[in-house]
């Protein structure tokens, strides 16, 4: 028997920075906010022992415990979908702060194309660039309108960067702290991109160049450069994420407070109006109903899906009949890389997520794909994030993975061994989705998500043809031996590759092919919202978070609107 | 000849391993032999010659007494173990290989805690076999699968050469891996590949874990690699051109 609990205005399914914003913008406005998470509460005293490359990144101390929940997948729909069992191809985050607290702090903004892409590339290259497979679709909002957004995200999060990057969209604001130290390994890159033609400029920061303090109040430490970002908690606070900045915010208004500890396990909806959510208190293993005016669903791309999925909100995609819009688009992100072997020695030990250097001539449609087999491209980037010896032990070409030879190579080049990755477009194709499971549960008797995805030939095409161009680069640097990323076969759940998930409540101005509109305003619940890169149309060439935010804080305006005036917010 | 063969492997072997002496009970090497003593007043590991002190139960003198087996319960699995390790991080110039660094204790610490119970993966069934893009299926724990692929080692290295694992020529045992690692090596519930997988990773995690993980001793893994371990901050040198040489430091500094 659940336990009802008093009604709130507004309840939010995860308290990472989405969770945050929306709790911080919405108890600013005077609404009363809970946040319920799943996980414990930690901060940056939690931290202390951060160095620790074992425990953190090699035993996934701040992840998901997949004991409890997991995802099956499969790459087509002719296999049996299994669960993935152990950690790898994506981190799964848990506890306040959620992803965002171990996240590397590459912020960027989509480009104006992105929010355009099926009308922009029709326009362009004609209406079936790529096949009717492939499901392009505009976002339902353009950069333009979401720019102040972006700006109010930067403001909070304190970005270092630096406003000299011709292909991206037009800022309406100087970054709020100046770039992060252009180390050695980064002027490399950038004398070589220089020379072959190319525009690099400092990566946009959530580690921060310097001391600062955001218009909420709250301050964020100047980054220190220890090595140890992603995977890691930050021990200084000098790496922005919610726990320092939007959910104190939250906090100091008097009318926010989280729960911990508790697992929503369904949406509960009456009529055409959601009515909170039920959760399980995961310590005690009560059941309690949370009674809210607003339901905002602001935990991770791949629970948001599952939770409307198992209440039962919206119709699941079908890829046979193409109906359906909840769990279509599922994206993810191509990674073109080259990796260079060198003589001399780098200090690549020491770092911070999101120092690096990047160059954007290759993506969105900075550059001419008329005659290319595929659209969109990938930032190209040279990060130091801080080599751990785990992790890295890099050995050129045909050497063997174990033995002396492995040893005295892993060895010699763990210091001289570089790398420059893409974060490459993904675009949506009609056989990657997310469904539920009918055979694997979670500790709490609920289906699992499914996944079905594969690489597609505009994401083999695109690998190969940006893994080339960063090979150049890497050349141009002076690397000894030069190694382009192999081609792309199948996508494999085992290694990791990156936590980009994308899609499967995707936003948009048409509910035949969107799960919420541009406000995040569920289509079939008025007082339902859902954020983050699940409403992401297809994956971009960045790392998602800086967009996401954006999001978020757009939605924010809309659910007070909406608290005020009810009904349809387009 | 075959005798005289294994009269010089045996030899070769201890040098090979930096172990010196044959002090052998029931046909393994003793645990104080796997090179795990450190001498604390000269701050270096001793991967040589610890048989001072020997007693007739293996323990040595200068032994740390809180080191053990806490996972393996025999000295045969343990020294399997110990000399795979060894094969796939070898002790070199550069400095000690994985038995000097500590990695057989490392690995017997992990399997017996959360690592080894899969206390942290989705054991849930049913089980089934599917495609490597699936990645791990099997219903064992990793600690089955490492007691199942030890004993296998030992039981290829009876099959081909009449002698247990921890007495083959170094290039035996290279053989015996690579059929492990290619898969070659029938095993139950799980592919011999995978284990491989489990082992030279476990392997590497140990030469390079933090000290308090009871691998890595006194940092060599780190000294080796030139990675400074916990250091609070590179605000000071990230702009050098020049390599930095720094000493370094385990995270057990921020306890005391």
């Amino acid at each position: 028997m659940a336990t009802t609990l008093d009604k709130v205005d507004v309840v939010t399914v995860g308290v990472g920075w989405l969770g945050g914003i929306i709790g911080a913008e919405c108890s600013k406005a005077g609404l009363k906010v809970r946040g319920l998470e799943r996980g414990a509460k930690r901060g940056t005293e939690d931290f202390f022992m951060a160095h620790d490359e074992f425990r953190y990144a090699i035993r996934y101390e701040l992840f998901q415990n997949l004991s409890k929940e997991t995802i099956t997948f499969r790459n087509t729909r002719k296999m049996n979908a299994l669960p993935m069992r152990m950690m790898g191809s994506f981190l799964l985050g848990e506890g306040l702060g959620g992803a965002g607290t171990h996240w590397n702090g590459h912020n960027w903004r989509f480009l104006p194309y992105d929010f355009q892409i099926k009308s922009m590339t029709d326009e362009k290259y004609g209406a079936n660039k790529l096949g009717s497979d492939y499901q392009l679709q505009d976002w339902g909002v353009t950069y333009d309108e979401l720019e102040p957004y972006f700006t109010k995200f930067e403001y909070t999060a304190g970005i270092s960067g630096e406003d000299n990057n011709p292909f991206w969209g037009k800022r309406s604001k100087p970054f709020p702290t100046p770039p992060m130290k252009k180390t050695p390994i980064l002027q490399r890159f950038e004398k070589a991109a220089t020379n072959l033609g190319y525009h690099p400029f400092m990566m946009p920061s959530a580690n921060l160049s310097e001391s600062y303090t955001n218009p909420d109040g709250s301050t964020i430490a100047a980054c220190q450069y220890c090595g140890f970002c992603e995977r890691f908690g930050c021990e200084y606070g000098a790496k922005s994420s919610a726990e320092i900045t939007v959910i104190p915010t939250a906090l100091e208004t008097g009318n926010y407070d989280i729960r911990f500890h508790s697992n929503v396990v369904e949406v509960l909806k009456q009529g055409d109006k959601v009515t909170g959510v039920r959760f399980i208190d995961t310590v005690t293993g009560e059941e309690f109903i949370q009674p809210a005016e607003i339901v905002v669903l602001t935990s991770y791309v791949l629970n948001n899906a599952k939770l409307l999925m198992v209440s039962n909100i919206g119709e699941q995609y079908n890829p046979d009949t193409g109906r359906g819009t909840l769990g279509r688009n599922y994206c993810y992100q191509i990674l073109p890389s080259a990796t260079g072997f060198f003589d001399e020695q780098f200090n690549t030990f020491m770092g911070a997520g999101a120092l690096g250097m990047t160059i954007d001539d290759y993506n969105g449609d900075s550059f001419d794909h008329s005659n290319l087999d595929f659209i969109h491209g990938a930032s190209l980037t040279i990060t130091q994030t801080g080599q751990r010896p785990i992790q890295f032990n890099p050995v050129p070409p045909d050497t063997p993975a174990w033995g002396a030879e492995f040893k005295k190579a892993s060895i010699h080049y763990y210091t001289r061994t570089l790398n420059i990755g893409g974060q490459g477009a993904s675009m949506p194709h009609k056989e990657n989705f997310m469904s539920l499971d009918p055979n694997y549960k979670d500790a709490y008797g609920v289906p699992l998500l499914q996944i079905t995805y594969n690489f597609t030939e505009q994401d083999r095409n695109l690998h190969k043809y940006l893994s080339e161009k960063t090979a150049e680069i890497m050349k141009e640097m002076g690397a000894k031996t030069v190694v382009a990323a192999n081609p792309l076969t199948d996508y494999d759940i085992v290694p990791y590759q990156t936590t980009h998930n994308t899609g499967g409540t995707v936003m948009g101005n048409d509910p035949a092919i969107s799960v919420v509109n541009p406000w995040l305003q569920h289509w079939d619940a008025e007082n339902l919202f859902v954020v983050g890169a699940g409403n992401f149309a297809h994956n971009g060439g960045y790392n998602p978070t800086g967009t996401a935010g954006a999001l978020a804080y757009r939605c924010a305006e809309g659910i007070i609107n909406y608290s005020k005036t009810g009904g349809s917010l387009v | 000849m075959v005798n005289e063969k294994k009269g010089v492997s045996r030899r070769d072997f201890m040098k090979t391993t930096g172990i010196a002496t044959g002090t052998l009970i029931g046909g393994g090497i003793i645990g104080g032999l796997v090179g795990y003593n450190v001498n604390r007043d000269k701050g270096t590991t001793n991967t040589t010659g610890n048989q001072k002190g020997n007693n007739s139960s293996g323990q040595t003198a200068d032994h740390p007494v809180n080191v053990g087996l806490k996972f393996f319960s025999t000295m045969t699995a343990f020294n399997v173990l110990s000399q795979a390790t060894e094969r796939i991080f070898p002790e070199d110039d550069i400095g000690p290989g994985a038995i000097g660094l500590g990695v057989p204790y490392f690995i017997d610490n992990q399997l017996a805690g959360a690592y080894g119970m899969n206390a942290k993966e989705y054991m849930q069934g049913p089980f089934a076999d599917g495609a490597t893009t699936q990645g791990y299926q099997s219903r064992l724990t990793r600690a089955e699968i490492f007691t199942q692929g030890i004993a296998k080692l030992d039981e290829e290295a009876r099959t081909r050469y009449q002698m247990g694992f921890a007495e083959l020529e170094p290039e035996q045992m290279d053989e015996i891996l690579t059929a492990f690692q290619k898969g070659e090596v029938e095993m139950l519930a799980v592919t011999s590949d995978f284990f491989f997988k489990l082992l030279r990773q476990a392997t590497l995690e140990g030469a390079y874990a933090d000290p308090i993980y009871s691998g890595n001793q006194n940092m060599e893994g780190w000294k080796m690699k030139g990675f400074p371990g916990h250091q609070m901050s590179y605000i000071a040198q990230i702009e050098n051109e020049e390599f930095q040489k720094i000493e370094p430091q385990s995270i057990s500094s921020m306890t005391h």
